[in-house]
């Protein structure tokens, strides 16, 4: 526990979305309310329902094993628990958790009177995902399109998802999450050593204020972002790379069945080199 | 500030002509599964595109069948050196019907000499019997790949003298001395490699010389020197190449877990494989020959002849003419297995 012993912890009563009291109390340093008990209902039974599709599969080699949506032929319907309806079941309590969590976070914003900054950065990342499993195959018109739970199986899957479109690394949407991801990284890493470069002067000097950091960088780039404006930055680009993830899948087959390369065709015939 | 506003007019503009970029398509799709449920070997199709494409690939009407009897074409014609063991009913309803699959425009006298329709001096004729030399070899000793169906002049002429899809090899655009003096064969988005910066002259290397597909290592971790950069590109070229011929995926194929391994790959493979080996069969047996037959302007840049890859025959479709068997009403050009 992070707490130190001269930390206060401020335990608010209230802001709960649903269930009132009901579940308003703290299990040692968790906060429990009405979603931290869905999550682990959800959490509890889809990872038993994993652990059932692991002793139905044959390994328990924890590389290989793998729980597969149903063949294309069951559409949006229920298909057999061991041809894919434990893919279905554990999709259903994967989103539960995932939705509970973002909930949980935002009771816990709301007790302390903050912003909703966290369930709705975390919601982008469950909305990739619901992007995946959901509105794709929903698209496309069977939940066999799903990707499957395995630490290999899912990697073949975005490997063959790629080369379906013979070329991925074309596809515009997927260049933009690409940049977001690496502007990211750069961004952190920016922001982290300039931080640590502050508060860790040499043995003998004082610590350095938020005025250093920003000529720090009005000296190197001639402009700085200043400090809260950098964590702005940083969620708009975060976010950014999981929101253009969901885009560039999503329109991978439900509005391009061709190789992305030929996207690109009209960039080719511009008027001012065709 | 001015710069700010034309700066995002052209953002806009860019975003615009992207977005109204043909080719985007919308469900309901037709999608079939290749592989296992859930290893994403799948194929999607637009079925609006699909039954356009349909339409555009339909096989001719047959002739009437010929009349049963009758002389030999040997002995009423002369200078028969293929199709002698026709009968005349049987070879002149197989001349219409290559006129009508080859020159539909043009007539009989696209390849004969009309005072003497036996005589070798339009260079055209020579090159058709050695068509129908190589369309016999192919219905005869390649069934690996094109089955019982075949080919017949229709596969791939398709009312056109010069089929559609042939290549010849590519010198690739002029350069400027010095340092820009080559692009080492790629970077222009040719349309041959699916617009790409991949090498855009796979064919010449891998369906006329004998260059060999293996560029995936067999072990795990790099040992002694495998195949270059360059060469695994002009693999991916060549694949490419097919996917666009086809109008398939890599899926349809290939694993991409272990695109060589054969167990993992579907049974189309096989077919491809022994596509690739034909092609390469007719190129060298068939179209190189022809070299001094034909006049220049019927050759490539650096003068060789006009050559065949997938898409001569496939024109955009997995099975040509979506699997019609034309060749069941021309056996004529099924002839003796060699």
């Amino acid at each position: 526990m992070a707490m130190l012993s001269f930390e206060r912890k401020y335990r608010v009563r209230g802001g709960t979305l649903l269930g009132g009291d009901l579940f308003d109390f703290w299990v040692g340093p968790f906060y429990v309310g009405f979603f931290g008990v869905t999550t682990i209902f959800f959490t509890v039974l889809g990872t038993g329902l994993i652990l059932w599709g692991a002793a139905l599969g044959p390994t328990w080699n924890v590389w290989q094993i793998n729980i597969a949506p149903p063949d294309l032929k069951y559409g949006l319907g229920f298909a057999p628990l061991r041809e894919g309806g434990l893919w279905q079941l554990i999709t259903i309590c994967a989103m539960g958790a995932f939705v509970s969590w973002a909930l949980r976070q935002a009771e816990i914003a709301r007790k302390l009177g903050m912003g909703l900054h966290i369930p709705f950065a975390f919601s982008v990342a469950v909305f990739a995902y619901f992007t995946l499993v959901v509105i794709r195959p929903v698209l496309l018109g069977a939940w066999g399109h799903g990707f499957p739970y395995g630490i290999f199986s899912h990697l073949d899957w975005v490997s063959n998802v790629g080369y379906q479109y013979l070329h991925f690394h074309y596809n515009p949407a997927h260049m933009i999450a690409i940049t977001f991801f690496f502007t990211t990284v750069l961004a952190l890493a920016l922001h982290g050593g300039l931080v640590l470069s502050a508060a860790n002067p040499a043995r003998g000097e004082t610590v350095k204020t938020p005025e250093h950091e920003d000529t720090f960088f009005r000296d190197a780039i001639g402009y700085s972002i200043g400090t809260l404006g950098i964590h702005r930055l940083g969620l708009f680009l975060a976010l950014s790379a999981g929101f253009w993830s969901a885009v560039c899948i999503v329109i991978s087959g439900p509005f391009w069945t061709r190789g992305w390369p030929e996207w690109w065709d009209w960039w080719l015939k511009l008027p001012i080199w065709s | 500030m001015k710069l700010t506003v034309s700066l995002s007019a052209v953002v806009i503009a860019l975003l615009g002509i992207a977005v109204a970029a043909s080719g985007w398509v919308r469900p309901p799709l037709d999608s079939i599964q290749l592989g296992f449920r859930g290893l994403g070997m799948e194929e999607i199709v637009n079925p609006r595109a699909e039954a356009k494409l349909e339409a555009e690939n339909q096989a001719p009407e047959a002739l009437d069948p010929p009349e049963p009897g009758g002389p030999s074409a040997a002995s009423v014609y002369e200078n028969l050196q293929v199709l002698g063991d026709l009968s005349q009913n049987e070879f002149d309803r197989l001349m219409l019907a290559i006129t009508e699959w080859v020159a539909p425009e043009e007539g009989c006298l696209y390849c004969h000499n009309d005072e003497n329709l036996a005589a070798d001096d339009v260079y055209t004729k020579v090159v058709a019997r050695k068509m129908i030399e190589m369309t016999r070899h192919i219905n005869s000793d390649w069934t690996n790949h094109v089955g019982e169906v075949g080919v017949t002049c229709y596969t791939c002429h398709r009312g056109n003298p010069v089929p559609k899809n042939t290549w010849t090899e590519d010198p690739g655009p002029k350069q400027a001395s010095g340092m820009s003096a080559s692009l080492k064969g790629q970077n222009i988005a040719s349309s041959t490699v699916g617009v790409t910066s991949l090498p855009y002259d796979p064919f010449t290397a891998y369906l006329a010389r004998k260059d060999e597909i293996r560029v995936i290592g067999n072990q795990a971790l790099p040992g002694k020197p495998g195949a270059s950069i360059q060469q695994t590109e002009a693999t991916y070229g060549l694949m490419i190449h097919m996917s666009d011929a086809l109008g398939v995926n890599c899926t349809l194929c290939h694993n991409s877990r272990s695109f060589f391994s054969w167990d993992q790959s579907s049974p189309q493979r096989t077919t491809a494989w022994y596509g690739l080996n034909m092609v390469k069969d007719l190129n060298a047996k068939y179209l190189d020959p022809l070299k001094p037959v034909f006049p220049a302007e019927r050759l490539g840049p650096l003068g060789d002849v006009k050559k065949t890859n997938c898409a001569t025959c496939h024109n955009g479709v997995q099975k040509p003419l979506y699997g019609a068997n034309m060749l069941k009403d021309f056996l004529e050009l099924k002839g003796a297995s060699n």
